[in-house]
């Protein structure tokens, strides 16, 4: 082989003597320029990273060490209001606890379902002609869903529950609308977890007898259970970090209540009106802004980490 | 469902089955039957959610508008000469004499009013001295079906109003500025404003985004900093938009605001010189939207077959020229998609502008990237904010104009991939 090597070299070199180039490696620092300038471009994001790392916590530590604020009243705290130094964040969380849990009322279940009759009902066809639609409901800007459930659904729902229940801004009608935002992002994840699951699996099933709704729910699904629960939690995560709908039709003013039919501010809602107005930079509510922030980012971080990891989970099992 | 035991017997015997196969069967595809309706309900549901909305935002673009004009037209007449007739000169001493010198001082500063054509002085006199009001407005559909209600509501309650049907959406709508009076407003500025905004994030994300999409796919090695950086991207693309207007409030309109604000560069518009510019909008944008060009390009340049690259190696082409005259040539279509549907997400985005401090009325063109700025989403937000009617039709009009924008974005895109899967297939 060596020797096979040796003579393949020695006869290249003869040609390139003859011909008069060198097969020598050319210094190319245009080359190196370009490579450089990639690099920085694939580590820039790092220090986007780092930059929101930074700037969020640098105002939220000036925001924790500031001697009117607690720790503990931070978590605890009913109230947020920055005039009487007030700063408890459960008002804000549980808004957006509760237009949460109202997008995922809907966005699941009826997410999931549309993502079986999509991979297991429906014909190519129909397909081809329903997705589409969905990439165009998943195209429209947040927005106009808040305007939509401020001009549509809240007027809706005081029709059909009555004038005095339903707040002209109420969280129930941010939730339903956020939760139709929030369905074609779920639809999709799982209809890709669904049409993953190998063809075998689904025949096997057949042939033992089982009809098309037993081999979606008790063999597809099951088999896809990772890729679901992955469509899910980046379904809740979007829900906690969406702004537009809430800060339009769920009220301004942090509010503790459980009732959906009242108005209540978001933690994101109340960034946007706060940093809307005219902000001192310096101000405590400017700081407090940041720390809600930081909490949304780290509550959005973890829930995209699980996420992940239950989609590598998933990759294992069919790649 | 009992049936005589022999048959039963003998039917799955001759195939093998047990009887409780059977039994079961007519209940099994009752709930399959059951089951399947809802999955397609779900489906219908979804879609109406659709339908819905399009034509909640229709309905609320046109219909009927009752007007009042403040001042009667006919009381400014001169001479006899109704104000539809007049000449420019008579027009412009008419404005001087009915608006504050200070408003007629403003007007002179934007265009002196000579040089208007008479047209537009005219226009000038109808919103400035006439000034028509908006008193009711009315959705398509009751325009449509309850004309004659709309008519005797009309006289009974205003009168003096004349009742018009009105498309909000119009040339005339794109053509001028904002203006706090609903008839007059338009979105000539905050269109501007996204296009200045977008060609920002374009200039910078487009390089970068394909650059680092390059970088991770035909560069790094598997090494712990790159994969690193490649959790690091994907996890980007997940954080909320609203946390990427506080990095652009903290970073672009505060940190760097001697940048931002044009300081640096000898501008010294005192209006801007906080740093709540296009320039810092369009790259805080471009932050938002790095990860998705990044994710999106990789995709496309993953699917370029390898044997492309070997063959641009085999005679003996360098791994960049192998890039630049291989790799990127075939992967730009799928890139070109991508790196359209984020810029499409790049212009819906509203919550990170009004952070980083979109203006909240400018009724002047941006002219230079260190501009005060307002976009259409901002726009719109601020007009659904508003409590009096005729500014929700405004909003409805201004969304119907985002979408057609929008929507047209991704048909390009959508064409682009077609021909992608097309040559891809070949």
């Amino acid at each position: 082989m060596e020797n096979q090597a040796d003579r393949m070299l020695r006869a290249n070199q003869k040609v390139t003597e003859t011909a008069g180039i060198s097969l020598k490696k050319r210094v190319r620092p245009g080359e190196f320029i370009i490579q450089g300038f990639l690099f920085f471009a694939g580590a820039f994001s790092i220090l986007t990273t780092l930059g929101i790392l930074y700037a969020l916590g640098k105002e939220a530590m000036l925001f924790f060490s500031s001697p009117e604020v607690n720790l503990v009243e931070f978590f605890t705290g009913t109230r947020w209001q920055p005039q009487a130094l007030q700063f408890g964040i459960l008002p804000l969380a549980i808004a957006t606890l509760i237009t949460t849990l109202i997008a995922m009322l809907v966005a699941i279940p009826l997410g999931l379902f549309v993502a079986i009759y999509l991979s297991e009902f429906a014909s190519p066809g129909l397909r081809n002609l329903l997705k589409p639609v969905l990439e165009v409901l998943a195209g429209i800007p947040t927005v106009v869903y808040g305007y939509f459930a401020l001009t549509f659904m809240t007027p809706l729902l005081r029709s059909v529950f009555g004038r005095d229940v339903v707040d002209i801004y109420n969280t129930a009608s941010a939730g339903l609308v956020m939760g139709i935002l929030i369905l074609p992002l779920i639809t999709s994840m799982a209809e890709d977890a669904l049409s993953a699951v190998p063809r075998s699996l689904r025949e096997a099933a057949y042939s033992l007898g089982a009809t098309r709704l037993e081999t979606a729910i008790q063999v597809v699904m099951p088999a896809a259970i990772s890729g679901l629960a992955a469509a899910f939690i980046i379904g809740i995560s979007r829900a906690v970090g969406e702004t537009m709908i809430v800060a339009i039709a769920a009220g301004a003013g942090p509010n503790l209540t459980l009732n959906p039919f009242k108005g209540a501010e978001t933690m994101t809602g109340h960034i946007v009106r706060i940093s809307g107005g005219d902000l001192s930079y310096d101000s405590i509510d400017y700081n407090s802004v940041f720390a809600i922030g930081l909490m949304l980012f780290f509550l959005t971080f973890t829930l995209n980490i699980i996420s992940r990891a239950f989609v590598q989970r998933f990759r294992e099992v069919y790649e | 469902m009992i049936r005589p035991q022999n048959t039963y017997d003998r039917e799955s015997e001759s195939r093998g089955l047990s009887p409780l196969f059977d039994e079961n069967l007519p209940t099994r595809h009752k709930i399959s039957t059951v089951w399947r309706f809802i999955f397609r309900l779900s489906t219908i549901i979804a879609v109406i959610f659709l339908a819905l909305l399009l034509y909640n935002i229709t309905n609320q673009a046109f219909g009927y508008v009752a007007i009042e004009n403040r001042v009667d037209p006919a009381s400014l007449a001169v001479n006899e000469i109704p104000i539809e007739e007049m000449e420019k000169d008579v027009l412009i001493a008419l404005l001087r004499e009915n608006i504050s010198s200070g408003l007629m001082r403003q007007l002179e500063r934007e265009k002196p009013l000579s040089e208007h054509t008479r047209d537009e002085v005219y226009a000038l006199v109808i919103e400035k001295v006439v000034r028509p009001e908006a008193v009711r407005t009315w959705l398509l559909t009751e325009s449509l079906f309850q004309r004659n209600e709309i008519r005797a509501q009309m006289a009974q309650e205003y009168p003096q109003a004349e009742l018009t049907f009105k498309s909000w959406l119009s040339p005339q709508f794109l053509k001028v500025p904002q203006s706090s009076e609903a008839l007059h407003a338009g979105i000539r500025t905050a269109i501007l404003g996204s296009l200045w905004t977008v060609g920002i994030t374009i200039l910078v994300a487009f390089p970068l985004g394909v650059g680092a999409a390059i970088y991770l796919e035909e560069y790094a090695g598997n090494s712990w900093t790159n994969r690193v950086i490649q959790t690091n991207i994907n996890n980007l693309a997940g954080v909320p938009s609203i946390i990427y207007g506080m990095l652009g409030l903290a970073i672009f309109v505060r940190s760097l605001e001697t940048f931002t604000s044009g300081a640096a560069l000898g501008f010294s518009d005192p209006t801007t010189a906080n740093g709540r510019t296009i320039l810092s909008a369009g790259l805080t944008l471009t932050l938002l939207v790095l990860p998705l060009i990044i994710i999106n390009s990789q995709e496309a340049i993953r699917a370029v077959p390898g044997s492309l690259r070997q063959a641009s190696y085999g005679v003996g082409a360098t791994r960049w020229q192998t890039v630049w005259h291989h790799v990127l040539p075939s992967a730009l279509p799928g890139i070109l998609t991508g790196t359209i549907l984020s810029i499409s997400r790049a212009i819906g985005e509203t919550a990170p502008l009004v952070v980083v401090g979109a203006a909240t009325f400018i009724a002047f063109d941006p002219d230079s990237p260190f501009s005060k700025f307002t976009t259409l989403p901002i726009q719109i937000y601020q007009w659904t904010s508003r409590p009096q009617a005729e500014f929700r039709n405004l909003a409805a009009a201004a969304i119907l104009a985002l979408l057609v924008l929008l929507l047209s974005m991704n048909a390009i895109a959508i064409l682009l991939r077609n021909r992608f899967h097309r040559q891809g297939g070949n």
